[in-house]
This record gives structure tokens, sequence and C-alpha cells, in this order.
């Protein structure tokens, strides 16, 4: 496969992914409007969700204020917003597009429709659409050029770069949501059991649509450990930081097979060892290290497997 | 008043080849037409072929519009034109080798030197290289039109890069989908061989060095031209690698495209970008699209580009005038196919003669394409006429005047049901180890009542062109 098709089928599933986040934080952001202000309050949570993504500070300069219509516009439509829907759903539609022959017709129709039926969004005046819509319309399109890929596309490199996109980004985005927050899910014992905490959990799990499968899986009271642990350690979480890695590692895996050894496969082995070090940490032994320690080493691991990727096999070995 | 020869009819009488078709519109319901015409045009923006044929510009996403009435010949008359066809290949071919070798032509007086050597398609810097099996043009699109039921023209020759084969592909492909049932009653012949066609010519031209199977790519500007749907579906449909320049490399004597598993060499190039981008080191050094040292690899074997940079010489709307005689030179043959009467006005005789009859001709630029820069005579107001002589008072030698051809004109669809258009036609002949030539080709039709300009910048559309078998 050529090496610029295999970069822009990662890229594909990265922004993909992107554009899923940036849905999700809009629908966490647009609830967190609903609610009673005060200054170091609620709102504070949206500016840790910006941080998140990278871009507070052009939120900032350009909006000023938290209302509804400034996020939706930032989130879904903004062009300038790097990681907003609009841009992210386009840069994949266009990775798309160039490597059309890559993509089978049921996963290009899928992108080209998510991307036309945002560009006809646009169009919408804005008081004629609400924040559930918006959301619900990029998951639902994003969940079927997903779908696509994985009723149609042949199992080949293709798919495996796709997925290794997927990963790395949902890897990534899990981390820095979870960095941004991990004041919070330190157990201090002044804010435990206040209303505040709860709710501060809540929006982290609601910001990966993880506060029903919470539930589902530990039962009984929200707590920080749980939160952390369902969020790093559970192999069951589909955007726990060690399922995101450990579908990356089986991809690369799968990559390295394929191309044998003539092939380097530093990613794959780089991927492999963080994930044995995660698997062998519990959630106490990542608390005690101290989460940000923990997970500025994580996202640092996984700029270095994608990197390694990049090494691997986007430079063509020239 | 010009009589224009309607190819459905004979006299009064419907021909035969268009008697089954003229029964099917004339029993076909109102909306079952609307119908149609409506899953047409979505199975066209789905499939996402919205491209501007022959490098017209304009907006890329942009759809051509599709005519369901199909241009039928008999299989007799395509059996004359395809012989014509592969005639004029072998001529265009025999005259690039002979004028980057000895220039025989030139030396028994034939053709003017000053036309090929100055002329700016042609590449001093492959003369003397003789390309595998000899062949510049591996693709060649011949434009032909019909003015009487034996009679056809050729309008010219595109030797380059012709674009437009994806259209005579996706139109029969769309059609058979949605009249599967004139498909059973009439015997029409494939057109879908020549994807393979192509891919087998492309491989029988793999340079001497090549072992083994060759790997043949097709090398494309990128996502931003305007054919691009064009280049995706072919490599699509040959399953080669789609390549833009900056995937490719030189090192020591081949040339290479980046994978995933390392480097890969490449035997064969179609490309689809025009010379002066090919190489930085060798044409334009600002070009981003090329290959830095390609052409070192191509003059020294190592790598087979179709069509070979400089074979535009032999498709300039100069040198065109001179194509019968290049039949009758290399091959001792008459030509098969008439080329249109063509005056050049950097000459004298030529010059008078066209500016006494303006109103009368058609009037081209020497580069020009698209259906721009040009002067219909007889639909043109006075002040348009003196304009345009203005214009070519100020450089006669930028234009060349042709007779206003009577187009036939083909059954189509319009708002009021079915009437008489003007068509062109364009078959794509390959030349590798064979000439072959696929029975069809991209039949243009002129949509506006009365006008002879059939680019789809200008109102033009397309329609299946069918030839019936035995």
């Amino acid at each position: 496969m050529l090496s610029r098709t295999a970069s822009n089928l990662f890229w594909m599933g990265r922004h993909l992914e992107r554009a899923e986040t940036a849905a999700r934080l809009l629908d966490v952001g647009q609830r967190i409007t609903l609610l009673p202000n005060s200054d170091a309050g609620y709102r504070n949570e949206w500016n840790s969700l910006l941080q998140a993504s990278g871009t507070s500070d052009l939120f900032l300069q350009k909006y000023g204020e938290i209302t509804q219509e400034n996020i939706e516009e930032f989130f879904f439509f903004d062009r300038e917003n790097p990681s907003s829907v609009v841009s992210c759903v386009e840069k994949a539609r266009e990775a798309g597009r160039i490597v059309r022959t890559a993509l089978t017709s049921q996963v290009w129709d899928a992108l080209n429709v998510t991307y036309q039926e945002l560009r006809r969004i646009e169009k919408t005046p804005r008081d004629k659409l609400d924040t559930a819509t918006l959301t619900d319309v990029t998951t639902g399109h994003t969940s079927t050029v997903r779908g696509a890929i994985n009723a149609t596309q042949l199992r080949n490199d293709g798919w495996h770069f796709i997925h290794i996109g997927f990963g790395l980004e949902r890897a990534d985005a899990t981390a820095r949501l979870l960095d941004v927050k991990y004041f919070v899910l330190l157990p201090r014992v002044e804010f435990v059991g206040s209303g505040l905490d709860t709710y501060q959990w809540m929006v982290i799990l609601r910001a990966l649509s993880a506060h029903r499968a919470f539930h589902w899986a530990y039962g009984g009271d929200i707590t920080a450990g749980g939160v952390a642990d369902f969020l790093i350690l559970n192999g069951e979480s589909p955007r726990s930081l060690i399922t995101s890695l450990y579908e990356t590692v089986w991809h690369l895996d799968g990559l390295a097979r394929r191309y044998g050894d003539d092939v380097p496969a530093t990613a794959r082995d780089r991927a492999k060892l963080t994930l044995d070090a995660l698997q062998e940490r519990d959630i106490d032994a990542i608390f005690d290290e101290g989460l940000h320690e923990f997970l500025s080493w994580f996202i640092g691991e996984i700029a270095a497997v994608s990197n390694q990727v990049h090494q691997d096999y986007f430079l063509g070995g020239s | 008043m010009m009589v224009h020869y309607n190819e459905m009819f004979e006299g009064e009488a419907v021909r035969e080849p268009y008697a089954r078709l003229s029964e099917w519109v004339r029993t076909m319901p109102e909306d079952f037409r609307q119908m149609k015409q409506a899953e047409a045009e979505a199975l066209f923006r789905r499939i996402g072929i919205t491209f501007a044929v022959y490098g017209e510009g304009g907006d890329p996403d942009r759809l051509i519009p599709f005519d369901m009435m199909p241009r039928v010949f008999e299989q007799a008359e395509w059996r004359r034109l395809e012989r014509g066809i592969k005639q004029r290949a072998r001529a265009l071919n025999a005259f690039l080798r002979d004028v980057y070798g000895r220039g025989e032509i030139i030396r028994a007086g034939r053709i003017p030197a000053r036309l090929v050597y100055q002329n700016e398609a042609y590449e001093k810097a492959v003369a003397g290289f003789v390309p595998p099996r000899g062949v510049y043009s591996h693709i060649i699109g011949i434009d032909l039109v019909r003015t009487a039921k034996d009679e056809f023209f050729v309008l010219e020759d595109n030797c380059r890069t012709p674009s437009g084969v994806s259209y005579m592909l996706e139109n029969r492909e769309i059609m058979m989908r949605m009249f599967p049932q004139l498909f059973r009653k009439n015997h029409i012949e494939p057109v879908d061989q020549y994807p393979e066609l192509l891919r087998r010519t492309l491989e029988s031209v793999a340079p001497a060095k090549c072992q083994g199977r060759p790997t043949c790519v097709i090398l494309t500007p990128g996502h931003f031209n305007s054919a691009y749907y064009e280049h995706s579906f072919l490599a699509n449909l040959m399953g080669l690698e789609l390549v833009e320049g900056a995937d490719l490399f030189v090192d020591g004597e081949f040339v290479y495209m980046r994978t995933t598993q390392g480097p890969k060499r490449v035997d064969v190039i179609y490309r689809r970008i025009d010379d002066p981008f090919l190489d930085p080191l060798c044409f334009r050094p600002d070009s981003m699209l090329g290959v830095p040292g390609l052409m070192d690899v191509y003059r020294s074997g190592g790598v087979s580009i179709c069509s070979a940079p400089g074979a535009g010489v032999a498709d300039d709307k100069a040198i065109y005038t001179f194509v019968p005689e290049m039949i009758r030179f290399y091959l001792g043959e008459e030509p098969l196919l008439n080329n249109v009467r063509t005056w050049t006005l950097w000459k004298d005789d030529d010059y008078r003669y066209v500016m006494a009859n303006l109103p009368d001709l058609v009037v081209k630029e020497v580069h020009g394409s698209g259906g721009y820069g040009m002067l219909v005579g007889p639909k043109a107001g006075k002040e348009e006429i003196e304009t345009f002589r203005k214009k070519i008072e100020a450089n006669p030698s930028n234009y060349i005047a042709q007779p206003t051809l009577a187009l036939s004109t083909c059954p189509t669809f319009v708002e009021e049901g079915i009437a008489p258009r003007h068509v062109d036609l364009r078959p794509f002949c390959l030349c590798g180890d064979r000439i072959e030539l696929v029975p069809g080709g991209l039949t243009r039709v002129a949509l506006r009542e009365g006008s002879l300009v059939v680019n789809s910048s200008q109102g033009g559309g397309v329609k299946d062109t069918w030839v019936l078998s035995e």
C-alpha cells in the first residue's frame, strides 16, 4: 500500500474519532449552561473541557462568554477550531476522497453523506437547530461510517491503519480529558460526599458517553476510584485507556504479521510495552504514583507510538 | 439553410439500428421518463462523477447532463470508423518516432521543419530516444463529427492525456442498470473491457530493464484536478496504485513508490499530468507535481511513461492539417477518415481567403480548447465578427479556420419530448503491442437547440454510445 494512502486512512480514522469527541463535548457543554452559575462552580467545568480539547484560548479569544449559541458555533460549526465537528468531518472526508480507491463504495457513501448532511445543517438558520440534534446527527453518522468500515472493508492493511487511527485518537482523548480533571478524581477528604464532586465525575463520564455504562459495570455510588478505574483500566469500557490501547496493539500486530520481518515494527513494540505496563498496574498504584504523572506518561507514550507509526509506514523507506 | 443529417432517419423512415429505440420512446409514459431522468442524476451524483470533460475547467462538482437516449452505430458503420481510427493512430505514432529520430518526413519536404521543431510541445530532451515498442502515444482520443450517412470528419487528435473515458464506462453502467430490457432486445457490444485492455496496453510497454510482471501506476496531479474522479476510477478498475509526484522518487537507475513496506519499483507510469510538470530537474523547476530525476531514468530505459513526453507535438492544431500526409508517407495508404479542410492563417493565400469569408467560417485559436476563443461565423453578429477580425489581424499565426460543418444530430430528450441535437464522438484508441479500440466512445451532445458547441462548459451533455453486434 502507498505510504500516502496509509497515512490518509490513519488520519481519516483520527479525524472521525475527533469529530465524535467534539460532538460529545458539545453535549456536555450545553448541559453545563443549564446549571446555575457561580465563579468557582459549574462553568469552570466547561473551561476544563475546553482545555482538554486544547482549544480553551481560541474559544475565549473568539467568543468569551459561555452561552449555548457560542458553544454550538465553536464545537460544531467553527472552521477556525481545528477540533470542531465540521472541521474534523471535512478533513476525514478529504482524506477519504484522496484515497477513494482504498475505500468501499459503502464507506465512501457514508462519509460523503455525513459531510453533505453537515453542509445542509450549516445552511439551516441557527434558531431552528438544537444541540441534541447536532450531537445525535454527528454520532449517528460517524457510527454509520464506522459500521460501513467494519461491515465492508477488506481486512487488509488499510483496515488496520484506519483502526490504529481510531485507537490512538481515542486513547489520547480519554487521557487528556482525565488529565484536565485529575484533581477532582483525587480522593480528598473535604470533597467526599459533597454534591460538587459527584457532579464533576458525572461530567467526565458523560463527556465520554460512559455515565450509563459505569452503572452497569460498577453499580452503586459514583466514586473517584470507580470512575478512574473505569476509564483507565476497565477492559470492558470501550473508551478506557486500556481498551483503546489493546485494540491499537491488536491492529499493529496485524500489520506486523502481514508485513513480516523486513518491515520494522517499532510502533507495535512500543505500544506493547506500554500496554504491558498498563496491565501491571491497579488503580491504587496509579493514585500512589500520582494520577497526573501517570497520565502525562501515557499521553507521551501515545504520541511516541503515533510517531513510530509514521516512521515505520508513512515514509516509504526513503 | 444548412441541412443537418439526423442519424435516426433515412428520408422519412426510421433507420434499422434505431427501430427498437424509436418504439421504446414512442411507448414510454411521460412520468416514467421523468422518474428515470431523476434516477440517473441521483446515480451520477452518488458515484461522484462530476468533473469537466477535456480539461475545460469550471466547477469540479458540477454534474454533466446525461441524456438517456443512446446514440447507435451499426456494426458496418463502426468497422469503417474503427479502421480509420486505427490507421490514424498508427500514423501518429510513426510520425512521433520519426520526428524524434531522423525526421524523414521533414527531409522529404512534406511537413515544414518549423512547425515541428519550433513547436512548444516538441521535447528536445527526448530526441533520439525510442520508447518501448516505438509507441509514444498509448491512448489516443480522436474527436469525430459526422455530416452524412457515410461522411465522418476528424476534428482533432488528442495524443497526450485524453479524458472522458470514465463517462463512456459510467454512461453504459447506468443505462444497463436503468434499462436492462433495452439491452436484452438490442444486441449491443460491451465496452467494459476497456480498463483491462488499458492495463494490458500499459504492461506491454514495460521497459527492457523490467523483470517479471510490470508494476504500473497512474500519476495524478492530485484530488484538486478536475479529472481526479477519472484517475481514481481507472486506478480502481485496473487495480493500480494512484500516485502523486511526492509518492515517487528516483534512486539510482529506477523509480520507486513509497509504500508501507518500503520502496517498491515502478515500471510503467500512466501519467495524467502535462509534460512541463513531470520532472522539475528537466522541465519546470517550480513544479511541485513531478518527480526529480524521472526523465533521466526514462531516457536510460528504467521506466516507461505513457504517453511519452513530447507526444503532444502530434496533436497540435497546426500539425493536424498534415495527418493525411503522414498516413500516405508512413503507411502508404489513403486516409480512411477525412480531415476538415483547414486554412492556416500564417499562409498569405489562406489569410486572404479567410478574411474575405469570415461569416461562413469557424475560426479557432491554434492552442485553444474547450470551445473558448473561437468564432462561429454563421452564428455571429456583424459586431462580433469585426471584433474577431481585429484579433486575427493582431496575430494571424495564432489562428486556423475551417468551414462550418453540417454536424449530424441525434434524437435527444428535451422538455417537449424528443428532438434532434448536434453530437460529436470521441473514441479511445489504445496502442501497445497491439492497437485496440473498444466498440464505443464518448458522445457529447449540444443540448441547446441549434447549438453546435458540445463542450460541457457551454451547455453540452453526454450520451451512451452503442455499437450493435452483427
